[in-house]
């Protein structure tokens, strides 16, 4: 298979060692990333996302335990060699001027250019293969201080390509992104890590889409270490139920999604059409309201098959309402 | 975009020979251009004129060529080390460290002496160069020491500025102190100039620079690196810190050594490499290295002949002029750069 083990974890601990103190950010890490997988780790702010990702890039010591990559301790590592092992994708905003995007990601070149840093013929189609695989060759002349958020992301993607590395670490590259360029980047790197068998690993706030697209997660609570496994695995054993509900937010186990949860104040029964029905309850549900064929209450909710809802309370003559306003602001909400 | 920039470094070194014969032509003795060039490429002419040219006009504009270019160059280092547009050769107390290092002898000795050393010639002078080089090296050894401390530029750079700020009170402290003569003669020191540098001077600064210059070229590929920040300078493969050092190292001991041979020079350090940005439009140290050593010389020519202009006579302290035209340049530069940010 392309599944290979390229990053074995044992007992890692993480954290920051001062003049007279050690702060332990988790310890007891023991897992693998594989090639060929996006692995999204997820975790609340403060559980030492970054201060993993860290660590495994060789930025600050490990406080414990054994980093091996590629099957050699991480340690052991030169600079330069390092360099061609692990590519990075960083938060911090580069104030770079007057560099084109051909240029930065050629940047990803170093590790294999000479003394000046020039390109060879050879770079340069690498730095075009890279550009063409994020798509991002009509930006190739642009300067990268004109870019958006989203281009300059796929730029740092192109050239953590260009420097070839098995393995990529991103430090939440979908922070500060849209909605839909959030999307694009993670099944971009889906795409990449399943096609150029890379081992791509990442942090992200973005729960309900790392749930979607990672093949792996790395759940990472403070002084709970870190729980790993396919999203499906982790919703079935009842691990993600436990790790980010909290009062408002409820898993739902049939999607493997998580749900806003508000507290509610009253019932309502639905029947009719399932779409339909589906429609009412989420508005419901919004406004306090539980909603849904299984519920018991004397107020009554039906989807006509033409359209528009009618509404039964107890003996009372039905109302209909033709649209969803309508339906709320007959229920008085 | 290629073309470009070879037709730019084509117009700048043309304008540096340019410059540099118009040095050998202007000042307060009007000789014909035939005679220069005569004197320059040894043909027989007017002994004073030769006089003139050889020993006062020649190494004054070698002298402005060689600073305006390591100023440039260790201007250029420094911005790209601090990722800050306002770092320059004065930033980090070098050249205040060099004008301490002055100060004390030409200030202390009047007062502990006797004797005023501003006043025995040439003796003076290569003492007033030591004390520069001495000073000017204390500070830096200082700030490297502290760059292995302490993990932010900006630190740093506080920290360098500060150093520059005690330098100056301590200078102050001085002056207050000292004969007024001595003072007078600090003051000019301060001021700036070319031509301080006398006869067999100015080759061991020739010299020097020309060591320094070529080395501070090797350093393209890591300053293109600290470009991209700490993070994905150290991911490429590139050890940050020992880079950030060497970096400072060379341009510190750039500054140290122009300063202690010509005096604390502003605005060229900061202006030059701003000014090439503007034209070159990009930030790859392999064309904006040549490009500021170029402009830097080109631009320290021009200075030191508005200083000499005729009707200035006795000539303006090239401080001024460094600072009259370096400052628009500076301002337009980021006033440009400012507009173009949002032009797309």
């Amino acid at each position: 298979m392309k599944h290979t083990d390229t990053i074995a974890i044992k007992d890692l601990a993480i954290g920051y060692s001062g003049k007279n103190s050690v702060k332990v950010v988790a310890k007891g890490i023991t897992d693998t990333l594989r090639s060929g997988y996006l692995t999204c780790l997820l975790g609340e702010n403060g559980a030492g996302k970054s201060t993993l990702l860290r660590t495994l890039a060789g930025f600050q010591p490990a406080l414990g335990g054994e980093i091996k990559i590629m099957g050699k301790s991480l340690k052991q590592y030169r600079e330069r060699e390092l360099a061609t092992v692990i590519g990075v994708v960083l938060t911090e905003r580069t104030s770079l001027q007057n560099m084109t995007v051909e240029e930065l990601v050629g940047m990803g070149r170093s590790p294999y250019t000479g003394f000046w840093g020039r390109l060879s013929a050879g770079d340069r189609e690498k730095v075009d293969y890279a550009m063409h695989q994020v798509g991002i060759q009509p930006l190739a002349g642009r300067m990268v201080q004109n870019l958006s958020d989203g281009e300059r992301q796929k730029v740092m993607i192109a050239k953590a390509l260009a420097q070839e590395t098995p393995v990529i670490f991103l430090d939440e590259p979908t922070a500060f992104l849209d909605y839909p360029s959030k999307v694009e980047i993670l099944h971009l790197l889906h795409r990449l890590a399943a096609e150029m068998s890379k081992t791509i690993f990442l942090s992200t706030h973005d729960l309900e889409l790392a749930l979607q697209m990672a093949d792996r997660l790395w759940l990472m609570a403070r002084g709970r270490g870190v729980v790993a496994g396919t999203p499906e695995d982790l919703a079935m054993d009842g691990t993600l139920d436990g790790f980010f509900t909290r009062k408002g937010v409820a898993f739902e186990k049939v999607t493997g999604l998580y749900r806003v949860e508000p507290e509610y104040h009253d019932k309502i029964r639905l029947k009719g059409d399932a779409t339909a029905c589906a429609m009412a309850a989420k508005a419901l549900r919004r406004n306090g309201i539980l909603a849904g064929d299984d519920v018991e209450s004397d107020v009554t909710v039906e989807a006509l098959p033409a359209g528009g809802y009618k509404i039964s309370k107890g003996g009372a003559n039905a109302t209909l309402a033709v649209t969803m306003s309508e339906l709320l602001e007959l229920l008085q909400l | 975009m290629k073309r470009n920039v070879a037709i730019w470094m084509i117009l700048l070194a043309a304008s540096i020979l340019l410059l540099f014969f118009a040095n050998l032509l202007l000042g307060s003795v009007a000789i014909p251009a035939a005679s220069v060039w005569k004197a320059i490429s040894g043909g027989e002419v007017d002994l004073i004129w030769q006089n003139i040219i050889l020993k006062s006009r020649f190494p004054q504009a070698l002298t402005a060529l060689v600073a305006g270019a390591g100023l440039a160059v260790a201007g250029l280092q420094m911005q790209t080390v601090f990722r800050n547009p306002l770092a320059g050769p004065s930033v980090l107390g070098v050249s205040s460290g060099a004008s301490l290092g002055v100060a004390f002898v030409v200030l202390l000795s009047g007062r502990l002496g006797g004797v005023a050393l501003s006043s025995i010639g040439y003796m003076g002078e290569v003492a007033m160069t030591m004390a520069a080089i001495i000073g000017a090296m204390a500070v830096m050894l200082l700030i490297v020491y502290i760059a292995q401390k302490v993990r932010g530029n900006v630190t740093l750079l506080i920290i360098g500025v500060m150093i520059g700020y005690v330098a100056t009170a301590i200078i102050g402290v001085l002056k207050f102190f000292s004969a007024e003569e001595d003072v007078r003669s600090y003051v000019v020191w301060g001021l700036g100039s070319f031509s301080r540098v006398s006869g067999g001077q100015v080759m061991t600064f020739v010299i020097i620079m020309a060591v320094l210059l070529p080395l501070s070229m090797f350093l393209v590929k890591i300053l293109n690196l600290l470009l991209l920040g700490d993070g994905y300078a150290r991911n490429l493969g590139l050890n940050v810190r020992r880079a950030r050092m060497t970096v400072i190292l060379c341009a510190g001991v750039l500054v140290a050594v122009v300063t202690a041979y010509c005096g604390p020079i502003s605005f060229l350090g900061l202006a030059v490499p701003h000014l090439c940005r503007g034209i070159f439009k990009t930030s790859d140290h392999r064309t904006l290295m040549p490009a500021s050593l170029l402009a830097g010389s080109a631009l320290a020519l021009l200075c030191n002949l508005i200083a000499r202009m005729p009707g200035f006579e006795g000539a303006l302290p090239v401080n001024s002029v460094t600072a009259l035209i370096g400052a628009p340049v500076v301002a337009a530069v980021l006033y440009k750069r400012r507009k173009e940010d949002y032009a797309e």
